[in-house]
Parts: structure tokens; sequence; C-alpha cells
């Protein structure tokens, strides 16, 4: 029994100490295998491989690279500006209810089937049928409902030869161009779609994107390769992508110190200062399409005055937010829509940072020794507010500076929205990410008094306003839109009805030998132009 | 014993049922709906109500529950929402991971608690024991995810001994067949991958078995410390006999039923409950699985996910209870 033990205890010992020492020089982690393959640590795994039922940013990350979309944002730029891509050019009627697109000719699914104009009937077919199943997540939102709906806004879409789509619409719509460059509505191969069913997007995904799906181990990796026949040539630079989870963001960190990933995202704020330094590494911004901000609920008193809201605006000092819950990456926001969106106006200057200004217009409102109300806040981060409950207890000590006294109430974020809609929140913290880069994505959905309820939980109406949104909405002429948007904005800013707090820019890390990767406004993009050295 | 047996497992049938209804009873009181995780938060209320419809959310709670049962029932774990695919097929290889994981664990913390206890309990009040000790109340207070961050930081990235995340190389991802992959790569003649594969269970393994080696650890040297003080092994002592023989041999036999019990427990602890680890160390394992499935409210994953848990909780404990047999014979079965 003793020697059994002692031979064990020693095999054991030998086996780890060659375990260690052998590790040294085995150095599997940076195999320098001639084919470039790119890793991408991530926090959370995709839902599904059909972009069309999938609304979280993981999902997109992937199908961005192996589908693409009719018109694709210019992704080189980070913008959100609408170029060609499956389709190479398109007219638009002059009383903008007919879109009418030219195909690009000579493009394959990667299961070989051909790309053409009944390819983009069935997809959208596909979509505007889907109320029975109600899975489709984005069509109804962007597209105002399914087949059988009043507010769906397309009314046909056809093909009149192979090479042409034409999308007749209920109504005048500007951001619909816009919509069509959202992931979302990506073409699928039909043969896929018909093939797999209901399971399409389980375990499949078919496009013509740049990648081809490979495999999937389910909370672990999703492997792309090249798809040698892409239509645009020379491109992708990569021979694979390998999106890899790892849900903590420190350990996450430590696998890209160690070399096991090339690239990751949700960098801890406070690690961003550590790595500057680091000749190995670089960091990456991604531009903001998003706002963070503190809204007040209009109809409440002592906020249906705006001599009040006016004065809270007054009150807040942004740069201290930013510098302590940012650290500093964030950019103090001015208006309810990040700078990247056509028509922001920058002519707009914020409210400056006066207390006694705002006191003076407390007085003014007949609130000399201002008054007592509820900050309600979300319990958990979000991707535009890192730290809600900090950032409402910094709110509340700028407050208590004019002598408006704050109490807090957190909420979970389930309950919370619920809370907001139905009216329930005197002053809440909140934020938006933009879906499709349209500036009517923040301004209407956000503050018109048609969203009121919905997204709109100031519950502000204000027709001056409605009319400029609805002439914006219906306007295909962009310099027109642009004048639009900008007087919106000015209304907004005098009315008040929300104090913007930041526009939140998300920071990426990967290493120095990785070049051409430009990240999106819209939170994932291609990785076609990306190469290792 | 075989009468024992069947008794015990036919024990089962009602403690799985009422776990079911437990699990089934606290997921739906927690606010939130898959629908609305599933569309986000800027669907319509009518996308939502067409989505719980034909996820046939919309039927009233016993209505799911007993369609639930009735699956269970037939042997069908169920469909994820979140997914669409079957839990069954989805399940097995986040729990092989975690029973690979799991078990390497549990070798460490037997092999290493037992031997602490022992030298603890046979060298009491030394400076051995002391460190022993001491290290033990280290190791079970120690949060996890630090220690998991710390050994990334020395054994990683200062060191660059040992990979710091993940079951495989992602660049040589290791080939499944039946996603063990210790036995996968040996299945494969790839001997250079069951290499890779046991690097990289070193580090995570480790995080995972502190709590476990300490609490056995320390269980091994009280139950050791009341056998050593029995009048036999003072015979044996008298007679001679070598003391490293008496502690192994004879002693640990009889101080073993406790230490068996605690040994049992922690390994059905570690199955269900190495989410920690598994976060840390990106190891796909299935405490991941349902976490992300509590997340996104995919009630069929959180249910079966738990139930397929609880039952490898409990075969466990049931062989442990076999096992004391062969080590007490004085020990019936009923």
């Amino acid at each position: 029994m003793k020697k059994k033990y002692l031979s064990l205890t020693l095999a054991l010992v030998i086996a780890l100490a060659m375990a260690l020492t052998g590790c040294g020089n085995s150095s599997s982690s940076k195999s320098d295998d001639s084919s470039k393959t790119l890793v991408f640590g991530r926090g959370a795994d995709t839902t599904s491989l059909d972009p069309a039922v999938v609304t979280d940013g993981e999902s997109f990350r992937v199908t961005q690279n192996i589908f693409d979309t009719l018109v694709a944002y210019d992704y080189k730029n980070q913008t959100t500006e609408v170029k060609p891509s499956l389709a190479t050019s398109w007219k638009i009627s002059s009383d903008g209810k007919t879109y009418t697109f030219n195909l690009r000719k000579g493009v394959k699914f990667s299961d070989g089937t051909a790309f053409n104009a009944d390819a983009v009937v069935y997809n959208f077919e596909r979509w505007m049928n889907g109320k029975k199943s109600g899975k489709f997540a984005y069509f109804p939102s962007m597209f105002g409902g399914y087949k059988g709906d009043a507010s769906l806004v397309i009314k046909s879409v056809t093909a009149p030869n192979a090479n042409t789509v034409v999308f007749t619409l209920k109504r005048s719509s500007a951001p619909f161009l816009k919509n069509l460059a959202m992931s979302p509505f990506a073409i699928s191969s039909p043969t896929a779609i018909k093939k797999y069913g209901d399971k399409y997007g389980a375990n499949s995904g078919v496009g013509t994107g740049p990648f081809v799906f490979k495999n999937w181990k389910k909370n672990n990796t999703i492997t792309l390769v090249k798809n040698k026949h892409y239509w645009k040539k020379g491109l992708p630079k990569l021979d694979s992508i390998v999106f890899k989870v790892i849900p903590d963001n420190s350990s996450r960190l430590n696998a890209l110190k160690n070399g096991e990933i090339d690239i990751m995202d949700g960098l801890n704020p406070s690690d961003i200062n550590g790595l500057k330094s680091d000749k190995d590494l670089h960091v990456y911004y991604r531009p903001p399409m998003n706002v963070a901000y503190l809204g007040f609920n209009v109809t409440m008193k002592p906020f249906d005055n705006k001599k009040v809201r006016q004065a809270l605006n007054m009150a807040v000092d942004k740069e201290a937010i930013n510098k302590a819950f940012y650290n500093g990456q964030a950019q103090p926001a001015t208006n309810p829509m990040p700078p990247v969106l056509l028509g922001f106006d920058k002519s707009i200057k914020d409210y400056p940072f006066d207390l006694k200004a705002a006191k003076k217009l407390l007085a003014e409102a007949g609130y000399p020794h201002g008054f007592t109300t509820t900050l309600y806040t979300m319990s958990n981060p979000r991707d535009y507010m890192p730290q809600p409950a900090k950032t409402a207890e910094a709110l509340q000590a700028n407050f208590a500076k004019i002598g408006v006294k704050v109490k807090i109430e957190n909420v979970e974020w389930s309950s919370y929205i619920t809370k907001l809609q139905k009216g329930g929140a005197p002053m809440y913290l909140m934020g938006w990410i933009g879906d499709n880069g349209d500036p009517d994505n923040f301004l209407y959905t956000l503050l018109d008094k048609d969203s009121a309820g919905s997204n709109n939980l100031s519950f502000y109406k204000s027709e001056p306003l409605h009319k400029v949104l609805i002439a914006a909405q219906t306007e295909t002429n962009d310099a027109k839109r642009v004048a639009l948007y900008e007087k919106a904005q000015k209304i907004i800013h005098e009315d008040a009805p929300w104090v913007p707090l930041e526009y939140a820019k998300a920071a990426l890390v990967g290493k120095s030998t990785i070049s051409g990767f430009a990240p999106s406004p819209t939170g994932s993009e291609p990785l076609e132009d990306v190469t290792i050295k | 014993m075989l009468y024992y047996s069947v008794k015990r497992l036919l024990m089962l049938i009602p403690v799985l049922l009422g776990m079911t209804l437990i699990v089934f009873g606290i997921i739906h009181a927690i606010p939130g709906n898959p629908a609305l995780t599933i569309l986000g938060t800027k669907a319509t209320p009518e996308a939502i109500h067409s989505l719980n419809k034909s996820l046939g959310l919309d039927n009233p709670w016993y209505v799911q529950y007993f369609s639930y049962l009735k699956d269970i029932l037939s042997g069908n774990l169920g469909t994820s929402i979140q997914t669409n695919s079957p839990i069954s097929s989805e399940i097995w290889p986040h729990l092989a991971a975690t029973i690979e994981l799991s078990f390497v664990a549990m070798i460490i913390a037997v092999f290493v608690g037992i031997n602490a206890g022992i030298i603890s309990a046979w060298k009491q009040n030394s400076f051995l024991d002391y460190t022993a000790m001491i290290l033990a109340l280290i190791g079970v207070s120690m949060p996890v995810f630090w220690l998991g961050l710390l050994e990334q930081w020395g054994f990683s990235i200062k060191l660059q001994w040992l990979p710091s995340i993940g079951r495989d190389d992602i660049r040589n991802s290791v080939n499944p067949i039946t996603n063990l992959y210790l036995i996968d790569t040996l299945l494969q003649g790839r001997f250079d991958q069951f290499w890779m594969v046991i690097r990289h269970l070193i580090l995570p393994a480790i995080a995972l078995a502190t709590i476990p080696t300490a609490i056995i650890a320390r269980m091994t040297r009280s139950s050791m410390l009341e056998v050593l003080k029995s009048d036999y092994i003072r015979t044996a002592k008298a007679k001679g006999q070598r003391m490293i023989w008496i502690v192994y041999k004879y002693a640990l036999k009889n101080a073993f039923i406790p230490i068996l019990t605690v040994i049992g427990l922690q390994t059905g602890l570690l199955l269900g409950g190495a989410i920690l680890t598994e976060t840390i160390f990106g190891w796909p394992g299935v405490g991941l699985y349902i976490y992300n499935a509590i997340q996104y409210r995919d009630y069929p994953v959180i249910q079966s996910g738990i139930l397929v848990i609880a039952f490898i909780f409990v075969m466990v404990n049931f062989i442990v209870d076999l096992l004391y047999g062969l080590f007490d014979p004085r020990i019936k079965y009923r």
C-alpha cells in the first residue's frame, strides 16, 4: 500500500514537472501556421445564424461576415452613409414611393444558388409573412409591421427581371434605404431556407458574404472560413475567423495578452489606461451611435415647467460624469442624437454648467428653495451607461447643490421599462442605441408625440416638433432633411425634455499586428479588410 | 443490496418530480419573459404577443407545466426557445466539458486533500499541521474568480507556462467525438492534442479544486484524529507496526466514511456549481449553458438543465451510499 502511494505520488510529481517545464517551449498558443486566422474574443455567444430573427450584437457580429445586404453602410469610413452592396444602383421615384434596385450580376450564395431578384423577393416575402411565427424581431419594428397590418410600409416587392427589384411603398419613408442596410435584412439563400425550414439559423446560415459558416460549438467558438468566390475581388484578406466566447472581461484581456486571441471587445474602462503604453496592443474606439440621458416626465409637476427642466440641465456636470463612470472615454452629449448621424446640429451649444443661473431659473419657475423628487434608474449596466446607480448618485449630488432633493429608486431592467412606459417616474435614466443610423430612429422614435408611452418615456408632445419630424420622414432629399432635423434639435433643446448626458464609446483592443479593422458605429462590422502581419 | 438499490432508485422519482415543480415555479416567478428578450426592448406589443403564442407561453402555467412533464416522461428534454434546437443534443457537449473539468478537479482535491488531512492529523499541532490548516482556511475562503485571474496572470502571462482559457487551442481545436476531449484525442491517436488538453485543464482544475481540497483536508483531519486515538491503533503501535502503515492502512479505512460523504457532496456541487470557473476560463460547461438560459428566460433549457444536474447529483450520492459498504463491512443495506 505504502509503495503504491509513493509511486503514485512520484508519478504525479514527475508528470506535473514535465507539464510545467514542457510548456515553456511548446508555444501552442503562438502557433505560426501560415494560414491567416483571426480569433475574436467576445463576452457572449450568438443566438442564431439567421440574422432576421436576432436582435443581439453578438449574433450580428457573426452574420455580418456571412451575409450581404442590398445596400451597406460605409464601414470603411465608419459612418452610416449608405453605399451599394448587392444592389449596384437604385432609383427613387419623385413621390418617394417606388424604389428600383439594379442587382449585382454573377453573384452566388455559398451553397451555389444564384443570387438574383427572385432571391430578394423570397427573403422579403418570408419576413412580411412572419405574423404567425412572430419570430422576426427587427422587421416589424423597422418596416411598421407584417403583411395584413395597415402600418406595414411596404406594399409590394416584385422582380420585373432577374436583376431588378422594385419596392412599392404605401407612403414615402426617408429611412427606408438605411433600414435596408441593417444586418437583420441581409439576404439568405432561398435554397438553404427551404432546406432547413424552421431550423434555419440553428446550425446553418448561407449568404453571399466574405466568409462561409463552418462550425459552431455552442458557448465556445464559431468558425468561418474564407468565401473563395466572394464578389469583391481580392477580399477577404483572412483565411478564417474564429469567434471565441470568454464571458469575463478581465480573463478575456488575459487571453489577449497571452496571445490566445487576437482582438476583443468588452474592455473594462478601468483597464484602458494600462494598455496605452503596451506596444503590442492597440485600443480602438467605436464611434458612438447611442445616447445616455436623464429624462423628465413632462406631464408631472414640477417638470411640466420648462424653466425647471432647463435649470436642471444647467446643474449637471457632464464632464465629471464622463471622467468618473466612463473613464473619460465618452463624449458629453448636447443633443438627443449622436454626432455620427446625418443632420446633427453642431451649432447648438449645451446648457452651461452654471449653478447660479440654474438657481435663478428655479426661482423664476416658483421654486426658490428647490423641491423633492425621485430619480429612477436601472439596476444593471447598459452599453451607454456602465454604472447607472453611481451615475444616479452623482446626479443626486449635482441637484442637491441647487436645492433639489432627489431620492433614488433602482429597478430591475425588464420591470423598469414597463414602469417608465406607464409614466410612473418623474425623473429617470435611460439611453438608446441606434438601429439604422438614421436621425429619425432617434428623434421621432424617442421624442415624437406618436411615440409617447412606447419609446418616448418623457410623454413630451410638441406639435411643432411633430410637424418637422413627419416632414423629414417623407423627404428624400438629404440636404432638405438636414435642415429639418436641425430645426427639430433646436426645438428639443429649447423645450429640454431631457438632459442628454453622454455619447458612450465602446473600446476594443487588438494586437498591433492587425490592420484594416475599423469599428462601425452600428456595433459590428464585416472583417473582410482585416489582416494580420 | 439489490433491494436497497431498487428502493433508492424508485425514491428518485418523487425527488426529481418535486424538483421540476420547484424550478418551474421559481423561473415563472421571476420577471421578464422569453419573447421580450428574444425580440429585444424595441419590440412592439403585437410582436411579443404573437411570439408568445407561437411558443405556447400564453397558456396558463399548469398547462405549460404538464406539457413539459409529458415531454420529460417520454424522454424528451424539450427544445431551446433561444436556439430552436433540441436540448438533449445541445446539453451533452456542455455537460461533457463540465464532467471532464470536475473529474480532474476531484482527482486533485481527493489526492491533495486526503494527504494534507492525514499529515495534519498524524503530526497534530506541528508546524506541518498549522500550515496545512491555514492553507485549507485560505482555500475555503478564496474567491474562485480571483484565484482564477491570479493563475492566468502568473502562469499564463508572466511565466508563459500554460494557456489561460478554453478547453483546447483555438487554432488547433479538437475534433469532438464523445466531447470528452481527453478520450477523443486518444481515440484519434492525437497524443499532441491529448497533451494540449491536459495543459488546458490544469489551471481551471486547480481553481475549481481549491474549495473541495480544503474541505476534504479538514474532514480527513478531524476524522483521522478521532480514529488515531482508538484502542486498535494503540495496539498496532504497540506491536511495532510502522506508523505510515498504520495511518494509511488501518486508520484511513475507518476514518473514510465521513470523508467519502464529503467527496460525494463536493462532486455533485462541482458538476452544477462550476459556473464561476467556467466564466473566468471561458470553459463551455453546463453552468454557463444554464446561466445563459436564465438571462434569456429560456425556460425549457433552465428546467431541463437543472433537472439533469439534479439527476447527476442524486446519482453520485447514491453511488457514494453503495460505496460505504465497501469501506465498512459493518454497514448493511436493507
